[in-house]
Parts: C-alpha cells; structure tokens; sequence
C-alpha cells in the first residue's frame, strides 16, 4: 500500500535530528518519561511542515496514531492524538531499539520483541507494512462454514494469547467482557499449546517487574497499542462477511457468506465498534499478481496500440489549454456550486422552486438556459426543451425530418438487440426509401454505403448516415436557429428568478415536499415499455 | 520464406520489450507538443474566493460500508449499494428510502441508476451485473423481478447504463470491460488491454457518445472505441491503481484519481497528462474523483476519511472537507451541479452544497 511507505517517510522525517519533533522529557503524572514529545508538538510539527491548518494536522496526526506509527502514553487503549501535553512515543523497531531495558533479552537483543511479530509496521520490504503471520490467517478461512478445525494461527495466536495471558495474571483473571471471549476462544485454538503461552507470560511478567516504572509504563502502551492496531479486520456481522485477506475463487458465486468461520479477527478485537484502518477491501490484482493472461496477444495490442498512438495528429499543449480557460468563462455562471443558483440552492433553503423551473418541459425557460443552447448544438439538442424549439425551427425551415431521423437512428444505437432488424427497416421505409414520406437529403456516397449496410442491418448500420444529418444540423440548421426570431424571443421571454435568500431562522425550516418517483409515472407493466426508449423522456415536474 | 524467421523471434521476453520501448517512444513523441503547463495559461484567470460547502443531508440506513452510487436523472434520487449486500434507492432530498433490495453477495461495489428512472443495475463478488426494475406495486419484491445482465469472471468493479436503459457498460476484477444488451444478457463488446483489475470507467459526453475510459490496477487510463473494442488511447502515469476516472464537462479531458495520493487530468487531443493534483501532506489514495458542472471543481474523496477540492485549472487545493469518520469510497455530482453525494465505509452517505 503505497500510502503506508508514504507515512512511514513522514515518520523518518519526524524523527530526523535536525528538522523533526524534539524528544524531551515528558510527565505522566508524576512519573518522568524519557525521549517523548506531546500531542502539541506532533500537530505543530505537521502544520509547520505541510502548510495546513490545525484541523488538518490533528486528522493527519489521528491517522498516524492509528495506524500505529505513534503511540499515546497517556491513555493507551484510545488510539487517539490529542493537541495537549499528552505524551507520545514512535513505535520501535525491535532490532533497533533505542531503549534495551533490563532484563532478559529476545530474539532479537530486546524485551520489545517479546510481544512483537517478526515485522513491525515500520519495516522494509513487506508492501502491506503487515506483519507476516497475519497474511496466513486469511488463508485459514479455506474451510468454508465446516467445523472449528484448527487453522495454521500459531504463531499470530500464541501472541496474542500471551499479551491476553499476562492481563489475566496480572488481573487476577478480572478481564473486561471482550477479552475473556478471545481469551477463550484463543485457548479452545491452540490448547496444544497451552502450557508454553503461561509459560511465556509469566516469564515476561517478571522481567517485567524489574524495569524502571518509566520503561514499563512506556513497553506496556507500546503493546497495548500495537494490538489495538495490528488486530485483523473484523469480519462483518449480519448479511455475511468477508474475510479481505482471503481470495475469493473465481466462479465462486456469493463467495463470503456466513459459511466462512470466525477468522482470528474476531477472536481479536480488542477495540469492538472502531474502524480497523488496515482493512482493504476485496482483493486486488496488480501487474506481478495480476489473473489476465499476459501473453502474446496482450503484448501484440500493445505493440500495435503504440505504432497507430505514434502516428497520431496531437494539438499543442497550449492550444488545447487554452480551451479550458475558454469552456471555464462559459459555464461558471451556471455552475450553481460556483456561482449559486436563482432562486436559491434546493439543498441549502430546502426550497424546490429552482428544480420547478427548470424541469425538462417547462412553459418558460429560465434566461441561463436559453443562453447555454448558444453555447454550441449539443445542449440544445440534449435538452428536452430545446430540441422541441429546434423542431419548432425546422419545421418552419422544412427539414424537421433531419432531426427525426437523427432520433431514430439514436433509438438504433441504443435500442434492445432484438429490435435492430425492425428499427432499421423502419428507419428504412421513413426516411431513405425512394420516395419516402420524409425523405432525408444524405449525400449520394453515403446514401449507396447505407443501403448496401442495411442488407445486413446492425446497430452501427446508420452511423455514417446520422453523423452526416447531424453535422448538417449543427453546420448549417444550428447557427439560423440562433439568428432567429425564434431564438430570439426566448430569450427576450425568458425569466431570471429572483433570489430568494436563506433563512435565518434554521428551526423555520421549510417542509421538503416529495416529488413523484420517475418509476411511478406508469403502472407497474409498463416500466420497461418506457424505459425502450433513449433518455429523451421527460422527467416528472417537481412540486413546488 | 522470411516471415517464418520472424515468427520464431516473437518470443515473449521480445514482444514485451518491445512493447516498452516503444511505449518510451510514444511518451517522447507525446513531450513534444507540450510548450506550455496548465497552471501557466490559468494564471490569468480569477482566483477562487472563500469556498463554503457544507453536509446538507446525511442518508443513514446501510448497515455497512457504503460502497457505490449514483444519481437519478431527476437530481435528487439516489441509488447506494453497500458491503453486506443492501442496495437502497433514496430521495435524498427527503431522506426518504424508496425501494431496497439484498443481493445474494456481500461487497456491492457497482450500482448505476438507469436514464429513465426506472430501474437500477448492481454487483460486485458474484461476477454479474444484475438489473432491477423499479416499482411501486403493493407488496414489491423486487429481487423476483431481477434480470442477471452481465457475467464476467471475477468481480464487478463498475458499471454504467449508456444513452439508454437497453445497454450496460462493465468494468471487473477479470481485467475487462464489456458492452452488454440488457434485454438478452447478450455480449455486445468486449475490451481487452489492461494488464490486471480494471476499477472504474466513465461514458464520454462527447456528441458522437462512441467512447469510454477505464482505470486499473495496471495504473493505466484506457480510452475504447464502443464500436470496435479497440483502445484508441492509453496513459500511464499513475504509481499505482486507478480507482476513479471522470470525463471534464467538455469530454476533451478526464480525471483520474488513484492510490498514490494523486489526482491527475488528460486531455484527449493533446493525447497526455497536463496536470497533478497533489499535496505532501496527503499521503492516503484518491477513491473517488467527479468535475463541478462547468469543470472549474474537482471534488475527490479520498481513503484518509477526507474530501478534498481541487481548483482544475490552477492546480492548488481549495478546501478539504471532514465530516466522514471512515473512507470516502464514491462521489458523484448530481446532474445539475447543485450538490455532491460522497458514499463512506463509515455506512452513510453526504450531500455536500
């Protein structure tokens, strides 16, 4: 996961000598903590190096205390940054510990490693920044639903059944509700090995008893909080779950249903309700793991999409910028989170009036839309509104045809499979037989291609045909339409609302009316005789 | 004869460095016509002002993560699709749940609500694209009415209708994506090119609507043909998966936004990336990414429980908004511009004016 590397860079750079947080002395009541620094000095540190502002800070600093890169010393079991004294240390990497309290020595040269895996989350190679026992849990859900079959936990388990073994001596089996369950559920696990997790606990136990108060307050927040963190993503409850770590198998339908046993996650939430932040979500491929055959075929497209991509014309950067700033001029005063919208935002007054006014088919035309169907063809032909006073236009002109066939050869496009026979023979019999009733004027090399296609009609049969009326409309039609009466009326005709200010008085708040479904208009059978036809139905007015 | 020694030396290692090095070729070709920077053309246009945006409605229902969804034409119905399989359709204007239905599997991470208004496609996990009408019969029971459109074999990641409620367009974890008759289930085009899960795509606005965009987790934005099924364009800039792509206004250009912490634009007829939007201090993947209405705003929600604005032209930050207490995981405009709906694995949804 690249962001993990990302905040691990970020906590490398925190810690530099010269430019990252300075560790002091801090207090915890009246207990000295050596090398810590407080949740003040973490959010300044961030705003000083970003340039963002403390909201952003404190949420950025939040994210590195739950995922575990800092830990809180005060108040260990909430994983949470405050902007106050509280003191805060960075999560140790065992074989580079800075502080090798008293006592008996690890694997690794230090107490810190008794609790830790053989991967820390700051770490090397490892992608997810997981430790690696816990990429084998998932694959123990394989055993779909059956039994409570031992799975391959051991070492994730015995680890944890340690750290819960320690709280049960030391509280003298007073655990809280959640950690009896896992504690139990551990035992019930790995009841083989049994003896040697007592065994372990007790003997970190008395280490533990022979460090300096400071060091053992500092060991036992440090792992606190890496099982809060490190715990695996709790499967979800009602409806099924899915372990993420697992695969799902191709062809596998409603894969992760509850058949799926509780994962070690469950037995490990030590933090119920909180959201786990190293959860992922299902499975990805990327190149190195990816299930799409990488072979000749692939690497041929390739070979072939980058000979035709060097041929191609390609517009100057500045060229093609500069239509940005152009489009931008145009439609910022209609873009109502831009520039508001008249009569009011419905989402901010609660009041419905701007959606009345500017429904699909109404009898007056707001002032801005009537000046977006200047702006070029395609919004006055896609809306509803505006293609009806187009055809109002070319019917004076006698060519109202051209807009009708263009239509029909959108109903092609995107009709049903099963229809494209009928449509275009009826498309056929209106428009391009000889003699037909509204004979459509396609130039003679386009007209003969047509009419050899339709022998064998598909969906595309009628692009040619469409594009050449529809650059007709739009070359010729288009700029008379905005030289005429027509066009000109409604603009002079159109209404700009006035605005309507919001209310001051919140617990006035106005009642927000519901507006008739689109899947109401028609009685039930109906739907689908409505929804043939390409978006050019009107949408339901709303009530005001 | 000569062919037949070539054909021996299309080995597999050969092709593919071939493949690269002309992709190398292509990026040089493609650095040729770039004489100026979007930031640098933008400097004469006005900066934005004081940018207030605030939660209008918070949709509480899903009883897990949101995953997905989308706008009813009539720009206040929505449609959400979430991890344990409920996908509910809204007035979020009222907050009032129309219709809802549980699918057979858990991880719903497409839904797509159809032009008409009428019906709702969805999935995720059981490798189909499934399609629900929409009624208001006494005693509904919409899963009867249920028709399985699409099949692929692995995930659904996307899925859009095109101009009409007749055609699915899909996206999958299968690496392709595929053009669909709803009515027959039929496979109309396929698009093969990614080199692994393709996550998102987008419908082009443009006039001749023959063209769309995907993203994967080959870090590639491909640009298909719908007639043909051939890439016509390819970028690959990205450090790593792209789970969100969007068409500028215009459709001259699309977003993208991706898990390494970057959204970026391309624009089409210069044919390469002309500009990232970026910031150190965000360090956690782009989930989602959709334009204001007149492209000025690139609203994208991000991993890190955020939403951060982007000002397209100039390339800063304009504002970043909190409110969500786990990822933004979609995040669509609705088709008027007058509010964003942002989706968030802490089981709501926003609209956000």
């Amino acid at each position: 996961m690249p962001c993990l590397s990302k905040m691990e860079r970020m906590i490398v750079s925190m810690q530099d000598p010269d430019m990252g947080i300075k560790m002091r002395n801090q207090r915890l009541l009246i207990t000295v903590i050596p090398h810590a620094m407080t949740g003040n000095d973490i959010v300044e540190w961030l705003i000083q190096k970003y340039g963002i502002s403390e909201e952003e800070s404190l949420h950025l600093g939040n994210l590195i205390v739950k995922h575990g890169y800092i830990y809180p010393l005060k108040d260990p079991r909430s994983l949470v940054l405050r902007a106050d004294e509280s003191p805060y240390r960075f999560q140790v990497r065992p074989h580079r510990a800075r502080h090798s309290p008293n006592g008996h020595r690890g694997p690794r040269g230090s107490c810190l490693s008794l609790f830790l895996p053989h991967r820390p989350p700051i770490s090397g190679p490892a992608p997810s920044g997981r430790p690696r026992s816990w990429t084998t849990v998932g694959t123990a859900g394989t055993n779909q639903g059956c039994g409570p079959s031992p799975a391959p936990l051991s070492a994730a388990a015995s680890l944890a059944a340690i750290y819960l073994a320690k709280k049960n001596i030391r509280k003298q089996g007073d655990l809280i509700e959640h950690e009896k369950d896992n504690y139990n559920l551990l035992h019930k696990r790995i009841n083989h090995t049994w003896d040697f997790v007592v065994m372990q606990a007790r003997e970190q136990l008395r280490a533990a008893k022979q460090r300096r108060k400071g060091d053992r307050i500092v060991i036992d927040c440090q792992e606190q909080a890496y099982w809060l963190v490190n715990r695996p993503p709790v499967s979800a409850g009602r409806g099924g779950g899915l372990d993420p770590h697992s695969r799902p198998r191709p062809g596998q339908r409603g894969w992760g249903r509850r058949g799926s046993p509780p994962a070690l996650s469950m037995v490990l939430s030590l933090q119920p309700g909180a959201p786990n932040v190293l959860e992922q979500g299902p499975e990805r491929r990327n190149c190195h793991t990816t299930r799409v055959q990488l072979n000749m075929d692939y690497y041929k497209r390739e070979i072939e999409y980058c000979r035709k991509a060097m041929a191609r014309t390609r517009v100057k950067s500045s060229i093609c910028l500069e239509g940005y700033i152009k489009f931008n001029e145009q439609y910022v005063p209609h873009d109502p989170i831009m520039s508001g919208c008249l009569p009011s935002n419905p989402w901010i007054t609660d009041d419905t009036t701007y959606w009345a006014m500017n429904a699909p088919t109404v009898t007056t035309p707001t002032k801005l839309r009537v000046e977006r169907w200047g702006f070029n063809f395609s919004e006055l032909i896609n809306d509803p509104l505006g293609r009806a006073q187009l055809l109002e236009f070319l019917k004076k002109e006698f060519s109202a045809e051209n807009l009708s066939f263009w239509e029909a050869c959108e109903e092609l496009r995107y009709g049903e499979q099963s229809r494209i026979a009928e449509i275009v023979d009826s498309i056929y019999q209106q428009f391009l037989a000889p003699g037909a009733t509204r004979w459509v004027n396609i130039d003679s090399k386009t007209m003969e291609r047509t009419l050899e296609g339709i022998k064998t009609p598909h969906r595309y049969v009628m692009d040619d045909a469409q594009m050449h009326i529809y650059m007709l409309m739009k070359k010729d039609s288009y700029p008379r339409f905005l030289k005429s009466d027509l066009y000109k009326n409604l603009l002079a005709e159109a209404v700009i609302p006035p605005e309507t200010k919001k209310r001051v008085f919140p617990f006035m708040r106005k009642q927000r009316h519901s507006s008739p479904s689109p899947a109401l208009l028609l009685p039930a059978g109906d739907a689908e005789e409505k929804s043939r036809s390409p978006s050019t139905a009107p949408v339901p007015e709303e009530e005001s | 004869m000569a062919t037949e020694g070539l054909h021996e030396n299309e080995t597999l290692a050969s092709l593919k460095s071939e493949a690269e090095s002309l992709k190398g070729k292509l990026e040089e070709e493609r650095a040729k016509l770039h004489d100026v920077e979007l930031h640098q053309v933008a400097e004469r246009v006005e900066a934005l002002g004081q940018f207030v945006m605030k939660t209008r409605r918070t949709l509480k229902g899903h009883g897990n993560k949101v995953l997905c969804m989308d706008w009813c034409k009539d720009k206040r119905r929505i449609v959400s699709s979430s991890q344990d399989g409920k996908v509910i359709v809204w007035d979020s204007f009222t907050t009032n749940k129309e219709h809802a239905v549980t699918m057979p599997c858990t991880w719903v991470m497409a839904c797509a609500y159809a032009p008409s208004g009428c019906a709702i496609a969805c999935g995720g996990l059981d490798n189909k694209c499934s399609v629900y009408p929409l009624t208001f019969e006494k005693n509904e029971n919409m899963a009867a009415k249920k028709k399985s459109v699409a099949m692929h074999t692995n995930y659904l990641s996307a899925c859009s209708f095109t101009n009409s409620d007749m055609q699915i367009l899909t996206a999958s974890g299968d690496g392709t994506c595929a053009l669909w008759d709803v009515e027959s289930g039929q496979l109309l085009q396929s698009f093969h090119g990614h080199g692994a899960d393709v996550l998102c795509l987008d419908l082009a606005p443009s006039e001749t609507g023959n063209t769309f965009v995907s993203g994967g987790c080959d870090k590639k934005a491909m640009v298909w043909d719908m007639r043909t099924g051939q890439c016509v364009q390819s970028f690959e800039t990205h450090d790593s998966d792209i789970n969100s792509v969007r068409y500028y206004p215009s459709g001259d250009a699309f977003a993208s936004g991706s898990d390494d912490a970057t959204c970026r634009l391309y624009d089409l007829r210069a044919d390469r990336e002309v500009a990232i939007y970026s910031k150190e201090s965000i360090i956690f993947g782009a989930s989602s990414v959709d334009f204001s209405l007149s492209g000025r705003l690139l609203f994208a929600g991000y991993n890190d429980y955020t939403i951060n604005v982007w000002d397209v032209l100039k390339g800063s930050r304009v504002s970043i908004l909190f409110g969500h207490e786990n990822r933004v995981s979609t995040l669509r405009v609705s088709p008027d511009g007058t509010a964003f709906c942002s989706g968030s694995w802490d089981h709501t949804l926003r609209i956000w004016a």
